[in-house]
């Protein structure tokens, strides 16, 4: 009896795994079909509605007629000017925040999480009432003219991006090695300014970045506090415009998406151009 | 205590009421290189964290180049430190990191970069200083820490275990770069390891600490050969220690199994005491020409390392683990042969079983 030594033929019949995979390919998909349909759709949808403002063509008329409307860009310019505002005061309140309980008090980050997390919890109608109860009264007056109103906008607007901000900043902060860098810092002799500036900022861009991009998103077209602070920004415009106008509302939430996407874009693109650094 | 460039007297540190660091006296001579080598937890890093001001002593002072430094913030000592994770800023180039400290300072541009460039050259990287810290090995890494921490020329620099994270051959190379910088420099440098070949071969001397205490201070070559207790001896290098009765003190002799042992010297214990024997492997040889005292055993293990031949040697419920220099001739004991040790009397000590 001989024993052949030759290795069987591998190419016995399909692959096993073979039909497995194409059904799971196949699966996946469906269910990015499925997904797709129900988010591209609607958005197809109000594109397509904003198309027809002119009778029997597809065109930019009511495109054309919002950013003509003379109290849109107002509104639209007192939105960013407030979020790039809210931006700022929440970065000076969150960074050195996270960065001290990184560092010094590991032990306070539950506490931390959970006041970050408030806005969530407390919804914008009881958020405001309590505002204008508190400041709206002798001695504080805060709402009574519509500057100091809306400083006090721009105080919630920041107060509202916490649970946003801290939680970006906070993943920046434990993807680094604070301590060993704040100490090399500290032993080079720099002092707790020059350790945020140089030190801890510029390693938090992307961090900082996206939380501040996603603040920028959610307070560009907040609608309750704006409108019970009598505020003209893009939220009650936006409100104002539904009720009014048919196909208006429908340019401006394509608008509204496309600034969305673009801040999402360049976190994106940030995000890449950080990782290839 | 108060000669010494960098003085720790009667320094103690407790973290929530647990004992790190305990009755640390120290002084450090201008120009001298000291290890701080112990097991993890021992306390070696909190003490150079002491001296970095990064914590600050339960109790006891520290003083440096006449000052006293115990509560001083670290941006006001002076002193240049190196990381185990290297502690790069990932943000700045090469020579932005190293000129990081100089710029704090506020020094010219032209001073910055010519020191940078006196720097680069010193690490053996002249041409590295665009690049960003993510382009370089870890060795590379750790060049330019030490760089940085060079910059600013430190009256003390300090290395925190600067290469536990590279792997061996980098570090055995890294190892002889850090004391030629020091050498060339003359900079006083506390070293905390807790390799005691990295610490035998840089120090002037080293520290050896246990539990938040000194063990012993001196040379390499003291701390090896002349270690003062049964921790230091067990701690550096390779250690045997036979359990045995002392059999006559006056002479020097000991009773292990039935068989007589002489030591160097006259033993401290009275005669019946139970004490532990110890030599090193190196010091013990195959075969009868390595001394006077003999003893028998079968071969247990036999491992091949390279430069030398660990071979272990079972006596009954002990054991002794000697080294033999390898070379091309040599004939390798086999597990199981019967084999005669001997080893000259200098070569054994003896301490009081714990």
């Amino acid at each position: 009896m001989t024993i052949s030594t030759a290795p069987a033929p591998l190419a016995a019949g399909p692959p096993v795994s073979a039909a497995p995979a194409r059904g799971s390919r196949l699966w996946s998909w469906l269910a990015f079909l499925v997904v797709a349909l129900y988010f591209v759709l609607p958005l197809v949808a109000t594109f397509y509605w904003s198309l027809r403002a002119e009778k029997g063509v597809l065109g930019f008329e009511a495109y054309r007629k919002l950013f003509a409307d003379a109290n849109f860009l107002p509104a639209f310019s007192e939105s960013i000017v407030n979020a790039v505002l809210a931006i700022f005061l929440s970065l000076l309140i969150i960074v050195p925040t996270a960065y001290w309980v990184t560092l010094r008090l590991p032990g306070l980050r539950p506490v931390v999480e959970f006041i970050t997390l408030l806005p969530f919890v407390i919804p914008a109608v009881v958020l405001v009432f309590g505002l204008i109860r508190l400041y709206g009264r002798p001695p504080l007056l805060l709402t009574a003219t519509y500057g100091s109103s809306r400083v006090v906008l721009v105080c919630v607007y920041a107060a509202i991006s916490f649970p946003y901000m801290f939680r970006s900043v906070d993943n920046g902060l434990r993807a680094m090695d604070v301590r060993g860098l704040t100490e090399a810092a500290q032993g080079l002799g720099a002092g707790w300014g020059t350790i945020l500036r140089k030190v801890i900022f510029p390693n938090l861009r992307v961090a900082l970045l996206s939380g501040a991009l996603l603040t920028f998103a959610i307070v560009i077209g907040e609608l309750t506090i704006a409108l019970f602070m009598a505020q003209h920004t893009l939220g009650p415009y936006m409100a104002e415009l539904t009720r009014s106008k048919v196909y208006e509302p429908s340019a401006m939430a394509i608008v509204a998406f496309a600034i969305t996407w673009a801040a999402m874009g360049m976190i994106a693109y940030i995000s890449r151009e950080r990782k290839q650094m | 205590m108060s000669g010494g460039f960098l003085t720790l007297e009667g320094v103690r540190k407790e973290f929530k009421g647990k004992l790190a660091v305990d009755r640390f006296d120290l002084e450090v001579a201008p120009g001298e290189f000291v290890s701080f080598l112990g097991p993890s937890g021992c306390g070696k890093t909190t003490t150079l964290r002491m001296v970095a001001g990064f914590e600050h002593p339960s109790a006891g002072t520290v003083r440096l180049a006449g000052k006293d430094v115990t509560f001083a913030k670290p941006n006001e000592r002076n002193i240049g430190m190196v990381f185990q994770s290297y502690a790069l800023f990932p943000n700045m180039t090469v020579a932005g990191n190293i000129g990081f400290g100089l710029r704090v300072r506020k020094e010219s541009a032209a001073a910055r970069e010519r020191r940078v460039a006196e720097l680069l050259e010193l690490i053996h990287l002249p041409d590295k200083g665009k690049s960003y810290p993510y382009e370089l090995s870890g060795g590379q890494q750790q060049r330019v820490a030490l760089a940085r921490a060079l910059a600013i020329r430190p009256q003390l620099l300090l290395l925190d275990e600067p290469l536990s994270a590279l792997d061996a051959k980098i570090r055995v190379e890294l190892r002889s770069e850090i004391r030629r910088i020091q050498r060339e420099l003359g900079i006083t440098t506390i070293y905390v390891t807790h390799d005691q070949e990295e610490a035998l071969s840089l120090s002037d001397r080293i520290v050896v600490m246990s539990a938040g205490q000194m063990e012993q201070v001196g040379t390499p070559f003291e701390i090896y050969n002349f270690p003062k207790t049964s921790f230091v001896a067990a701690f550096v290098g390779t250690l045997n220690q036979l359990h045995c009765t002392v059999a006559d003190a006056g002479s020097g002799a000991v009773a292990f199994n039935g068989q007589t042992i002489r030591v160097g010297s006259p033993i401290q214990f009275a005669k019946g005491t139970r004490v532990l024997m110890m030599l090193r492997p190196e010091e013990l040889h195959l075969g009868e020409e390595g001394g006077d005292n003999r003893l028998s055993g079968k071969v247990d293990t036999v491992t091949f390392l390279g430069g030398v031949v660990r071979v272990r040697v079972g006596l009954g419920d002990s054991n002794l683990t000697l080294d033999i220099l390898n070379e091309r001739t040599l004939r390798l004991p086999t597990v199981g042969e019967q084999q005669t040790l001997s080893f000259p009397p200098h070569a054994c000590w003896v301490m009081a079983e714990n």
